[in-house]
């Protein structure tokens, strides 16, 4: 309970500490220090992306919000496992999440239908200030690449990613069939795989 | 694993296990040849990054409930160790978390399988799912030069072989290799004629082995 209360108001620290921060800075400082404070402020960064990923995925609010927290959680216990100069901190807590999504709904069926009005813009102009270059590089690579997907390429992407469907829901869904969503992600892929290539 | 692996996950696949969209069979059998291959393991930390981007750009509004703040966070620390960035120790750590690993998936001892007959020269087990999981997942064993029995797929399917070898139209599949096929596909794959081959088959659908029951058991049981 105490250890909630000051976690509470770490999460109220001033905004300009946040910014200022790198992220891979404060993940090392929450591996060697255990700093609580430089968790606050990755929390404030990613719990409430978390949070939205969760909702999209067909959670309601209060599982959504739980499952945000487990993944910080993880974040918090594991910070020490995570490589800093080979992985992408964003990409290694959408993997946390993904998994504990995954988890959960083995464990429950009774996850939401979600609303078809559901705002498409995924990809936010804000970058994180943070990670390795070459990491950073790789991830304004394939940023780039996702913004200029064709519509339908997008659509099968963010379909597979953020609603969670497999191909033939999609393919369901999209009246179209099964090998058609397939060629449309792995079109998708090859754009990624030149970007990133072009980088080495 | 001897040999190299020369048979990979379809792209489209691997996009599917990174989103956490393929189901439960699948990925258990994805995620085995996952950690049997660093060539789709090294395509799969690229396809990764997709989610890493698509999560950062999620909304970031509105207020996580105070109420909801950590309980009893510190504790129950992972120690910093020799897993962080040395050779492997990455892959370790994220298979080991990964959506299933293959041995506690399976929950089977692969040398002592419970095998069930299916007909002449062909075995299986059915590993069971979580409960209200759709599709099928089992491990078959033929006999060298048997043929594998017919199964029509609806949606995809994924066979991954363990032990021996099997061929098909395609070419040869031996221990690692994959063959990820969908619903338009038709092969009639032969089991090694000397080594015989044991495979873990994953569908999307729940797979009735109508043929080799039909035509392997009918003169055993003289239905
Ligand atoms: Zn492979």
């Amino acid at each position: 309970m105490v250890r909630a209360l000051q976690v509470r108001r770490l999460l109220s620290a001033p905004l300009e500490i946040q910014s200022r921060a790198s992220m891979s800075d404060l993940l090392s400082r929450i591996a060697r220090e255990r700093s609580e404070a430089a968790f606050g402020e990755l929390f404030q960064r990613y719990a409430l992306k978390v949070k939205a990923y969760m909702l999209r995925q067909g959670a309601d609010s209060a599982t959504a919000e739980e499952l945000a927290q487990e993944t910080l959680l993880v974040v918090w216990r594991k910070a020490a496992l995570y490589s800093a100069e080979k992985g992408s901190l964003s990409t290694w807590i959408f993997t946390i999440a993904r998994n504990l999504r995954i988890d959960r709904l083995r464990k429950e069926s009774a996850w939401q239908e979600l609303p078809d009005n559901i705002a498409e813009t995924l990809v936010s102009d804000d970058q994180a200030p943070d990670e390795a270059v070459s990491d950073r590089q790789r991830e304004v690579r394939v940023r780039a690449v996702l913004a200029e997907l064709s519509a339908e390429q997008r659509q099968v992407v963010e379909m597979a990613y953020v609603e969670g469907l497999s191909h033939s829901e999609i393919s369901e869904r999209l009246g179209l069939p099964l090998g058609t969503v397939k060629s449309r992600m792995r079109l998708a892929y090859q754009k990624v795989r030149t970007a990133l290539e072009e980088l080495k | 694993m001897t040999g190299k692996i020369e048979h990979h996950l379809d792209a489209a696949t691997l996009m599917a296990f990174s989103a956490g969209c393929l189901g439960e069979p699948l990925s258990a059998v994805a995620a085995a040849h996952l950690e049997m291959c660093a060539h789709c393991r090294a395509e799969l930390v690229d396809i990764d990054l997709i989610g890493g981007v698509l999560l950062e750009g999620m909304p970031a509004s509105g207020v996580l409930n105070a109420q909801a703040a950590l309980p009893a966070m510190p504790g129950d620390v992972v120690p910093m160790s020799g897993r962080n960035g040395g050779p492997g120790g990455k892959d370790k750590a994220r298979y080991s978390d990964g959506p299933q690993s293959f041995a506690a998936r399976i929950g089977v001892d692969l040398a002592h399988v419970p095998w069930r007959r299916l007909g002449p020269g062909v075995w299986h087990y059915r590993v069971k799912l979580s409960p209200g999981v759709k599709g099928d997942l089992r491990l078959l064993k033929i006999a060298a030069g048997k043929r594998m029995p017919e199964h029509g797929h609806g949606g995809s399917e994924l066979t991954l072989v363990l032990d021996g070898a099997y061929r098909d139209e395609r070419g040869e599949y031996r221990c690692g290799d994959i063959q990820d096929v969908d619903e338009a596909d038709e092969h009639q794959p032969v089991a090694d004629p000397q080594l015989g081959c044991v495979c873990i088959i994953a569908s999307e659908q729940r797979v009735r082995y109508k043929g080799i029951v039909n035509r392997l058991l009918q003169p055993l049981i003289g239905i």
